[in-house]
């Protein structure tokens, strides 16, 4: 698709009026920010499949019979629930990160051996997924011992009544939570720009710096963001009525 | 050795069962033969669920033998599926799968469990809720109907398995007063076509109609049985007295 | 894998009802749900192990420090009583913060949430769109926002009323905090139900005073709870203003570090940090689970 008519205007509305969209017509600001954006997505899928991983495990750990277990998790969840998610990232990335070795790369200076943008996937995966444990847990929770007998009695097997009545039953339970814990990640991933991740914020950063248009490319990305977690918001909300069990609940 | 429909169709013998230190059946035994409708009756908590329970293999018993078609229930080998499959359930809280439609409910266990065409059960499950008089309510949702309504759809949810026996458990015991009667005349319905049914129930007059026998429960043991007539005309044991005088 | 309880008596305990509802869990989790989605956040849950735990963390960690510095430093705990008036002056830029922006927030976003209400339509659009603007933004983008496009001082006639940075960045968080607040209002006037507005109307109360005079007082005690997690959560994002060079705890306790350059202490004086907000978060936490008991709105 031909685009030029958009980098022309754009040029046109700097020469015009002084506003100047750098991250529309030039092709090095656009590409960075476009980087920057598909980081943030990137960054966002990565922590949301983990946090997902955490969630299960913990909510499997949670149920076991040794009492240490049951309470490390505790710990886990508590911990990542009530300290702010700033504090978290430092503590991964400054404590824990300078106690990593470190290997030499190949120009010989001493590099970590994880980098920023694990870091950041790391402490927001461990984030989202205490929120993810508890929320499978009262998934499972809910769904009543008796539902589980009716479809043995009708036959089921165990893999079958998981399948066809536990987890669907459970999955529609957890699905507000889930997505509220999903945009909540989302918008935290602008943390990552605290740690140099190059992610939408931190890319957007750059731009204003080099190209001295901080209005423009500062309202451009708050409504980048705005619409990017407004759409989600949204499809999960249709999801959710998709859902939705007539009758119960509101 | 083959079952023959002359023999009872479900078979207590000296049945016992206890959760923990709660011995909830001190060997319980009952004959029902294919066609005939029996109602179990008794106290709370004298074990007529749990025995309900244990024909289905719900709950494993510890001592005595159930037999279904003069199959072992409590056989490790048994194939669950194939029993499940000869004996339905209906359970007081009606237990129907909430995020399925009425439809859905009674089409779901023949489709994935017994592998059937999905035309099929369709139509089956159509004329299955007309059958309880539920025409029209097929697409609603069990959040939408009211507990008679789920409770008939539960019974058709079960009669879609095409069972040989019934097993129903106080399945009017949640009911508003008013819905009692509209579940009670689709169980007199199967009863009198025919088919085999075993209930617990508080129902008294409901029971004295429709049972070929009545068995009166009290701690884990069948106190006295009769045909309904003579159950509730002379009862001979106290203990059935004092309860049919609290009941009636 | 079955949760059949093979070895309790089958007793239904679902209840009696019409509607054999799922179990507690499913309605907990809901109430949860719903709640945090009126919040915009998740709700903070404290609890007086996690201060013994972080003091725990804190001695410990400063005691493992010194053994391994050896005896010609510091002691670690000397280090942070030295610092601690340079910490805790930051910290108090925090609560400075998180009260202003908390009564800014309320203040504009209970009309906005009014207006959420309004019989206009336009009006009614409007504050939604505003209230979802500002909720679907990230904290930290409206805080830059606020950082670097507000001026640092403003001009009135011959007036010159200054804009530290600080100031800004209270009014950079408390846009999500109105927008949240705006929420919570809408939430508890709808919760009211429409008997009390048909009662009152029947008794001739024009919609202002049946507002103010019978809907809003019910609300207060609805909205108490929400508020004060909100206020909860906003205080621990005060944080944040360190990433845009606020003299907070934060941006104190990384100066703190590079003065010493030890790493020794990173651990020690976070979580010296994080005590500091637990102490002051804490008794908030209590209070409102202890309103949310009183109120009976269950979580």
């Amino acid at each position: 698709m031909d685009w030029s008519w958009a980098f022309d205007w754009a040029r046109g509305l700097y020469h015009a009026t002084g506003i100047n969209l750098t991250f529309v017509y030039d092709s090095f600001d656009r590409d960075r920010l476009a980087r920057g954006f598909m980081n943030t997505v990137y960054l966002s899928l990565i922590c949301l499949a983990l946090s997902m991983v955490i969630g299960v495990v913990g909510a499997w750990l949670q149920g076991s019979k040794l009492v240490w277990t049951r309470r490390i998790v505790q710990g886990y969840i508590q911990f990542f629930r009530n300290t702010p998610p700033l504090v978290q990232l430092y503590f991964f990335f400054f404590a824990i990160g300078s106690l990593m070795p470190t290997h030499e790369n190949r120009f010989g200076f001493q590099e970590p051996m994880l980098d920023n943008f694990t870091w950041a996937v790391i402490s927001l995966s461990f984030f989202a997924g205490a929120f993810n444990v508890e929320i499978f847990r009262s998934g499972i929770e809910a769904v009543p011992a008796s539902t589980i007998e009716a479809a043995e009695a009708l036959g089921y097997n165990r893999l079958q009544t998981y399948r066809y009545v536990v987890l669907p039953l459970a999955f529609r339970v957890c699905l507000p939570a889930l997505n509220n814990n999903l945009v909540n990640l989302v918008k935290t991933t602008t943390l990552a720009y605290a740690i140099a991740v190059p992610e939408m914020l931190y890319m957007a950063n750059q731009i204003w710096s080099d190209s001295v248009n901080v209005p423009e490319t500062m309202t451009f990305l708050l409504f980048a963001y705005v619409f990017l977690v407004g759409l989600l918001v949204w499809a999960m909300h249709s999801w959710e009525r998709a859902l939705r069990m007539p009758g119960y609940g509101r | 050795m083959a079952w023959t429909p002359d023999q009872p169709l479900v078979s207590c013998k000296d049945v016992h069962k206890s959760f923990g230190a709660v011995e909830v059946l001190k060997g319980v035994s009952l004959d029902v033969a294919q066609g005939e409708t029996i109602c179990i009756i008794g106290p709370s908590g004298s074990g007529k669920s749990t025995l309900l329970r244990c024909i289905n293999a719900l709950v494993p018993i510890d001592r005595g033998s159930i037999t279904v078609e003069g199959q072992e229930v409590h056989d490790p080998k048994l194939d669950k599926l194939a029993l499940r499959r000869k004996v339905g359930m209906v359970f007081q809280q009606y237990n129907l799968f909430p995020h399925k439609s009425a439809l859905q409910n009674v089409m779901m266990a023949p489709v994935t469990v017994l592998k059937q065409d999905r035309k099929e059960v369709e139509e089956r499950a159509y004329r299955l809720l007309k059958k309880v008089r539920l025409s029209g309510k097929e697409q609603a949702y069990p959040g939408e109907l009211s507990g008679g309504q789920q409770q008939r759809v539960a019974i058709a949810r079960s009669l879609a398995m095409n069972p040989d026996v019934m097993l129903f458990d106080e399945v009017t015991a949640a009911l508003d007063p008013e819905t009692v009667k509209e579940v009670l005349v689709t169980i007199r319905e199967l009863a009198e076509e025919g088919m085999t049914c075993l209930l617990v129930t508080h129902e008294m007059g409901f029971a004295r109609e429709v049972a070929d026998q009545i068995y009166f429960t009290d701690r884990g043991v069948i106190v006295e049985q009769g045909s309904p007539k003579e159950f509730f005309a002379n009862a001979k044991d106290p203990r059935t007295q004092e309860f049919l005088s609290q009941i009636l | 894998m079955s949760r059949r309880p093979r070895n309790r008596p089958p007793v239904d305990l679902a209840g009696t009802t019409d509607l054999p509802v799922l179990l507690p869990a499913a309605d907990s989790l809901a109430r949860r749900a719903a709640r945090e989605r009126e919040l915009g956040a998740a709700l903070p849950r404290l609890d007086w192990r996690h201060g013994l735990v972080l003091l725990a963390v804190l001695l410990v960690s400063a005691g493992v420090a010194q053994a391994q510095a050896g005896a010609g430093r510091e002691p670690v705990l000397e280090v942070l009583l030295r610092w601690m008036p340079v910490l805790l002056r930051g910290f108090l830029f925090n609560i400075v913060i998180s009260f202003l922006a908390m009564a800014v927030g309320t203040l504009i976003g209970t009309w906005l949430g009014l207006m959420q209400i309004s019989l206009l339509p336009p009006v009614r659009v409007g504050s939604w769109f505003v209230t979802q603007f500002f909720r679907n933004a990230p904290w930290l983008v409206l805080l830059f926002y606020c950082m670097f496009l507000l001026p640092f001082e403003f001009r009135i006639g011959g007036l010159v009323i200054p804009f530290p940075d600080w100031i800004k960045a209270t009014i950079g968080l408390s846009l999500p905090v109105l927008a949240n607040v705006s929420e919570i209002v809408r939430g508890a006037v709808n919760s009211i139900p429409s008997g009390q507005w048909e009662a009152s109307e029947s008794l001739a109360f024009n919609r202002r005073q049946i507002l103010w005079m019978i809907i809003l007082p019910q609300c207060v005690k609805r909205m108490l709870p929400p508020w004060m997690n909100l206020y909860a959560i906003l205080t621990m994002a005060t944080v944040l203003a360190s990433i845009v060079g606020v003299s907070e705890m934060m941006t104190q306790a990384g100066r703190v570090l590079a003065a010493e350059d030890r790493p020794d202490l990173l651990i020690p004086i976070y979580s010296f940090v994080l005590l500091c907000f637990f102490v002051y978060c804490y008794p908030i936490a209590r209070w409102t689970v202890a309103l949310e008991r009183r109120f009976q709105v269950k979580l």
